[in-house]
């Protein structure tokens, strides 16, 4: 995706609904529970048992990830039930759910690196879950700097990069379109194209557009109405 | 329609545009996160409950210390037990035939006798009777070396404690009772929590033997009880005091609520593997008929986008995904 492409200057005119906004704040939180995490980090694990600058900042961080989550689970609800992997945006929704699934390690791994009673017990009563399957051997949540590695750099990273393929997929494809009031319970869905496994799509008649899965807008019949050079309007997106 | 108009409609919009800024927005929303996030920490802080250690343990449950280090001793313990990843005492949890437990193999290795017990009494300097005694045991035959434990453990339960030392009536107990007692004084300064933690390197961040040896008795198990952490109390998405914790952890943790999870032996096999596959299925919900269907049986995106269908309603737009023919065509700058 050209980066002159990257950001939108508008939006489709059903992109209205307060739904909307989860998504934004999802990357919001995130934004600062790395802020205030990479502030607890440059002090070390144990700065905010010993003093109250460290204390508070890692309230700030507890409290921002309990709104990331929120925001995060809000986003998905709403993307659930807009049905958002319609039209070719399956890869959208799943690269969504798997931001979750990971974040949910993060933070998981970040409660264990507490250093504190909490991380004691949560550490003695998950390790049966990843012995039990095997993942123990390899992954041991009792070993502190084994899981202070992974919170706060191998998961944070796959979440940021998560995050950011997920927003380069809802620029690519666009915001999906409102669910046709007059269709009944269908299956549109299963037409998702070769991104969902449904038909595939005819020949492409949009240009890069279509090749990608993206909003496409059939020609005007009365010309085109983009300026030279401009972005077109189907490739509009903010949110999957 | 046929299918694939149906999927060319969800991937174009005819309608018109609104203008809009991506950067102000996720400016916006990281500056009310960050406001609420300092208010809350404000108004609320956060939890930080002390860590249990095998010191405070001993002082304050000596009688439970003693118990779970005997049982460390005679292979009794949970630890001693588990199996894979710690030790061979036995199989693991598996689902059917299958034994991943088992096939991983023992990564992270704990003999209990030796690493809670007798390493650390050997740590003690200039205690020959310690030494003589820690020799007997060691060249008793096994099932003299259980009867020992096992008459010293029952003993406990009858145990008298003042000043944070413990006496027993008497009983052949042979050298148990004297490595026991020094253990206990062991415990109490500090010992044992750093010769559990000691390595062939100077620093140190494995916690894993400690954190079993404190797991087998019930320092960490009373607390938990007492701050609502335990799997019974769907502790899993609880946090100490009266925090949130990890909430989206609930359908985790639903699972050991229910039977026959709640009871089965081999339950965390069990609910891992329901959660992986229904990780995988929330993944893959644009594939999975029926479950992909529900948006349409629920009409909640009648109310997100209700000003949408209004407008439609009224004529006011172009068709949106309804269809191949294209809508009225509307400026994208509109």
């Amino acid at each position: 995706m050209p980066p002159e492409r990257l950001l939108p200057d508008r939006q489709p005119s059903y992109v209205a609904s307060w739904i909307y906004v989860f998504g934004a704040l999802t990357i919001g939180a995130l934004v600062v529970v790395i802020a205030s995490g990479v502030i607890l980090a440059l002090k070390g694990p144990t700065w905010w048992h010993d003093t109250g600058v460290g204390h508070f900042f890692n309230s700030i961080h507890l409290w921002s990830v309990e709104l990331f989550f929120f925001a995060m689970v809000v986003h998905l609800w709403g993307k659930f039930f807009m049905a958002a992997w319609r039209g070719g945006r399956a890869r959208t929704w799943a690269s969504g759910a798997l931001t979750f699934l990971i974040a949910v390690g993060a933070a998981f791994t970040g409660y264990l690196s507490q250093q504190n009673f909490d991380s004691q017990w949560i550490s003695t009563q998950a390790k049966d879950a990843m012995n039990s399957v095997g993942i123990g051997a390899f992954f041991n949540v009792t070993n502190f700097g084994q899981m202070y590695s992974y919170h706060v750099l191998l998961l944070t990273l796959a979440v940021v990069i998560l995050v950011a393929a997920h927003v380069l997929l809802v620029r690519r494809h666009g915001v999906v379109p409102p669910l046709p009031l007059a269709q009944m319970r269908g299956s549109e869905h299963q037409l998702a194209g070769p991104d969902a496994g449904g038909v595939s799509r005819p020949p492409a008649e949009g240009g890069p557009g279509d090749e990608l899965g993206g909003m496409r807008r059939p020609p005007p019949a009365g010309g085109d109405p983009e300026p030279p050079g401009s972005e077109p309007p189907w490739r509009e997106g903010r949110d999957s | 329609m046929t299918n694939a108009q149906r999927n060319e409609a969800a991937r174009r919009w005819d309608g018109p545009y609104r203008p809009y800024d991506l950067i102000k927005e996720v400016v916006i929303a990281t500056v009310v996160v960050a406001a609420i996030a300092v208010l809350m920490a404000v108004l609320l802080s956060s939890p930080d409950a002390k860590p249990s250690t095998i010191a405070s343990w001993s002082r304050r449950r000596p009688v439970d210390f003693l118990a779970t280090a005997t049982a460390e001793l005679d292979g009794t313990s949970d630890t001693a037990g588990y199996g894979p990843p710690y030790d061979h005492g036995s199989r693991g949890q598996h689902i059917a035939f299958i034994y991943l437990q088992e096939w991983l193999g023992v990564d992270h290795p704990i003999n209990t006798a030796f690493d809670y017990v007798i390493d650390p009494l050997r740590s003690i300097p200039d205690d020959p009777a310690l030494h003589s005694a820690i020799s007997d045991y060691l060249v008793a035959p096994h099932a003299q070396q259980q009867r020992w434990a096992t008459a010293y453990a029952a003993a406990l339960e009858e145990a008298k404690v003042a000043g944070g030392t413990v006496s027993v009536a008497s009983g052949s107990y042979g050298p148990v009772a004297p490595m026991m007692s020094a253990l206990l004084g062991l415990a109490q300064s500090g010992g044992v929590d750093g010769a559990l933690l000691t390595s062939r390197q100077f620093y140190q961040t494995d916690y894993t033997k400690p954190l079993l040896f404190l797991a087998d008795g019930s320092e960490l198990a009373d607390r938990a009880e007492s701050e609502h952490l335990l799997g019974t109390q769907w502790g899993m998405m609880n946090e100490t005091g009266s925090y949130p914790g990890q909430v989206w952890l609930w359908l985790y943790t639903f699972w050991y609520q229910i039977e026959p999870f709640k009871s089965s032996p081999n339950a965390d096999a069990l609910v891992m593997l329901i959660m992986g596959v229904l990780s995988l299925a929330f993944i893959l919900i644009p594939f999975i008929p029926g479950v992909r269907d529900i948006p349409r049986a629920i009409p909640i995106y009648r109310l997100i986008w209700r000003e949408h269908y209004r407008a439609q309603r009224e004529g006011g737009e172009g068709e949106a995904g309804g269809g191949p023919a294209p809508g009225p065509e509307v400026s994208p700058r509109s």
